[in-house]
């Protein structure tokens, strides 16, 4: 049996798993009735219909010709690395990790490693026009978020503002 | 006339200092975007949404509708100048607009566009407020039964929209209805799929899944394809003023737009991108008169029609919104998330409950038509010079305002992690072609559906029958039934795929 296509393929059975996972989990909770809803009933239906769609899906893949094999391609693992991690980083400098005790190092720190690593996502960046960037983007963001806006965040690192 | 009272109401709001600054900070948002290809409204409203928390309610709502229709005017510049939609209901302006500048008419072009959605603008504010008011009325009458009758239409026609396969983006709702459901149950205070994790049982935030899926997502997958070689016509634009033969070809094409557009922008799952294909595979069929320029060749009815249409289309899906509470696309699902912030629970309650802000936000439209029109015609020259900024400054910011807005919803890191899983998960799903709208726009139905099955159960004791013999909840379903047959048409399926070929 040949794959006819291999995005299809992999979305019914990523469907089929996720669906299958909810249905389980959903007979953990009450069932109740039709007329006295439990909370796993909903979850359950949906979870048996999504498996069902992932069947087809499936089905369909093996079956119906398409041009190409319709590949799911090469995965562009630095832009997905690069920019989820300039994200987590964003995230941690903000506030900070009390598991390994490292103090918040506030937006304006978090802006400079934001813009670098999510930089280097891109082939051919360059460090001069990064730092200019991330300059940029550090006033504007005082500006609106923290003056303007007036939203609650540390601006500076923990260490200096006490 | 009620209706004038009603207006002269809204206008008193809408012409506060306030409103009216915010009103044009979301336009220009709107444009800049809009312009901005790889940017489109609903990442930019998951963004601003946490923003928003400071603001007054109406003049938050105000902001973020000027970013969804802004943002209509805004993608025909990049459509016709650079040949790129710069939001995805412009993707049939690229024909004919891309066409007209290549034979130095972008002016024309661009004034044809811009008149366009002024008059589409105006007329769908206008049947905004004047169905408005009866359409409310009818939606007290609707029991839960109807109610899920009416999410369950209204996600069959976020299908018939997706522009992938059908089993996928019924899937996609089903995911995002299970998604939706995480947290804690209101009927049993049970915390459902929350993993003893404490920041889950309130549920996953949508400001997480939007930004995740369509933000981060999407800057990856722009990263992955290698830099198109634009072709911009920048010094070309001379000249706005459309001849007198132009206006007179565009004019009945606005019109036909403008009518189709406001019509399918009602309809659930409809809205902005589905009006603009449908206009312009109207203006096809109706053909050219001898000697007028065919289509593809950049004629100016293609451009009129389309931008006319997703412009009344954007407009008029705030209908059912606002009057049933129901969201017809994932930019009115992020509007669902903006009026519960602000603690309004959006329904046919809200035109009674909170008078100042559902006239308002309706007469802010025709002001913010008003300064787009201003904004892109005259103006065009700044926006212009934005489409030569490089991707590779764009996106570092991009991932810094979606990064400011998710921890800034909570203030906490957990939303930080979560919003990571869905980028990489949105990745995934730009991969495998699936579709995320219809995910967001079941994460919002999710438990609005479970409630409303939950509660016509009970009312009729278990009898799934009672869908179809209440006669509102059986046409809706009929109508749902009917669409999904339509579109499983053999003929009218390979129209379908035809027509999204491009998307």
């Amino acid at each position: 049996m040949n794959i006819k296509s291999q995005k299809d393929f992999v979305s019914g059975l990523m469907f089929m798993g996720i669906g299958g996972f909810f249905a389980w989990g959903a007979t953990a909770y009450s069932l109740g009735t039709g007329a006295r809803m439990g909370p796993g009933y909903f979850p359950l239906m949906l979870g048996v219909m999504m498996v069902i769609l992932g069947v087809f899906i499936t089905f369909n893949s093996l079956v119906i010709e398409r041009s190409g094999g319709d590949k799911i391609g090469k995965w562009a693992y630095r832009p997905l690395f690069f920019i989820i991690a300039a994200n987590l980083i964003f995230g941690v400098c903000l506030g900070g990790l009390p598991s390994i005790k490292l103090p918040a190092m506030g937006m304006i720190f978090g802006i400079y490693v934001l813009s670098f690593v999510a930089s280097m996502a891109a082939i051919g960046w360059k460090v001069k026009s990064t730092f200019i960037l991330a300059t940029g983007l550090a006033v504007i963001s005082y500006v609106a978020f923290v003056k303007i806006l007036n939203l609650q965040f540390p601006v500076w690192p923990a260490f200096i503002t006490g | 006339m009620d209706l004038i009272a009603n207006l002269s109401l809204g206008f008193g709001v809408a012409f506060t200092p306030i409103n009216l600054l915010y009103c044009f900070i979301g336009c220009v948002l709107g444009t800049l975007i809009g312009v901005l290809p790889g940017i489109g409204p609903v990442a930019t409203i998951a963004m601003l949404l946490p923003a928003t928390y400071a603001l007054p309610p109406v003049s938050a709502l105000i902001m973020l509708a000027g970013i969804y229709y802004g943002a209509q005017y805004g993608g025909s510049t990049t459509a016709i100048l650079v040949n790129l939609p710069g939001e995805s209901s412009s993707v049939v302006t690229c024909i004919d607009g891309y066409q007209m500048a290549r034979k130095g008419r972008a002016g024309p072009a661009l004034a044809a566009a811009g008149m366009g959605s002024f008059f589409a603008g105006c007329v769908g504010t206008l049947i905004l407020a004047s169905f408005a008011a009866p359409l409310t009325e009818l939606a007290f009458k609707f029991g839960p039964a109807e109610y899920f009758a009416l999410m369950v239409l209204g996600l069959i026609g976020a299908v018939v929209l997706a522009s992938g396969s059908l089993l996928k983006a019924i899937a996609m709702i089903v995911l995002g209805l299970l998604l939706g459901l995480i947290g804690t149950d209101v009927n049993s205070g049970v915390a459902r799929f929350s993993f003893d994790i404490p920041e889950l049982t309130d549920g996953i935030g949508f400001v997480v899944i939007a930004m995740g899926v369509f933000g981060y997502g999407e800057i990856i997958s722009n990263l992955s394809k290698p830099d198109d070689d634009r072709e911009v016509f920048t010094a070309k634009v001379t000249g706005l003023f459309p001849t007198k033969d132009d206006i007179k070809k565009m004019a009945p094409a606005v019109l036909r737009g403008t009518v189709l557009g406001s019509s399918l922008g009602i309809l659930p799952g409809g809205g902005a991108l589905l009006s603009a294909f449908a206009a312009y595979a109207l203006e096809k069929k109706l053909g050219t008169k001898p000697g007028e320029i065919p289509f593809g060749q950049g004629n100016i009815r293609g451009v009129a029609a389309p931008e006319s249409a997703n412009n009344a289309g954007s407009q008029t899906s705030f209908i059912p919104l606002l009057t049933l509470g129901i969201p017809p696309n994932a930019v009115m699902a992020l509007m669902v998330g903006a009026m519960t912030i602000h603690n309004i629970q959006p329904g046919p309650q809200v035109m009674t409950s909170n008078p100042q802000l559902f006239w308002g936000l309706i007469a802010s439209m025709w002001i913010g038509n008003a300064m787009l029109i201003i904004l892109n015609l005259p103006l065009i020259g700044i926006w212009i010079k934005l489409l030569t900024v490089p991707y590779r400054y764009l996106f570092p910011a991009i991932v810094l305002f979606c990064s400011i807005g998710v921890f800034s919803t909570n203030n906490n890191t957990f939303d930080v992690w979560m919003v990571g899983i869905f980028g990489v998960v949105g990745y995934l799903f730009v991969k495998l072609g699936c579709e995320p709208a219809p995910l967001l726009l079941g994460f919002i139905l999710g438990p609005m559906m479970e409630e409303n099955l939950r509660r016509a159960l009970l009312l009729s004791r278990g009898d799934w029958s009672v869908f179809v013999t209440r006669p509102l909840s059986a046409s809706l379903l009929a109508v749902g039934a009917l669409l999904l047959v339509i579109v499983l048409l053999p003929s009218i399926k390979s129209k379908r795929e035809e027509a999204f070929v491009e998307d």
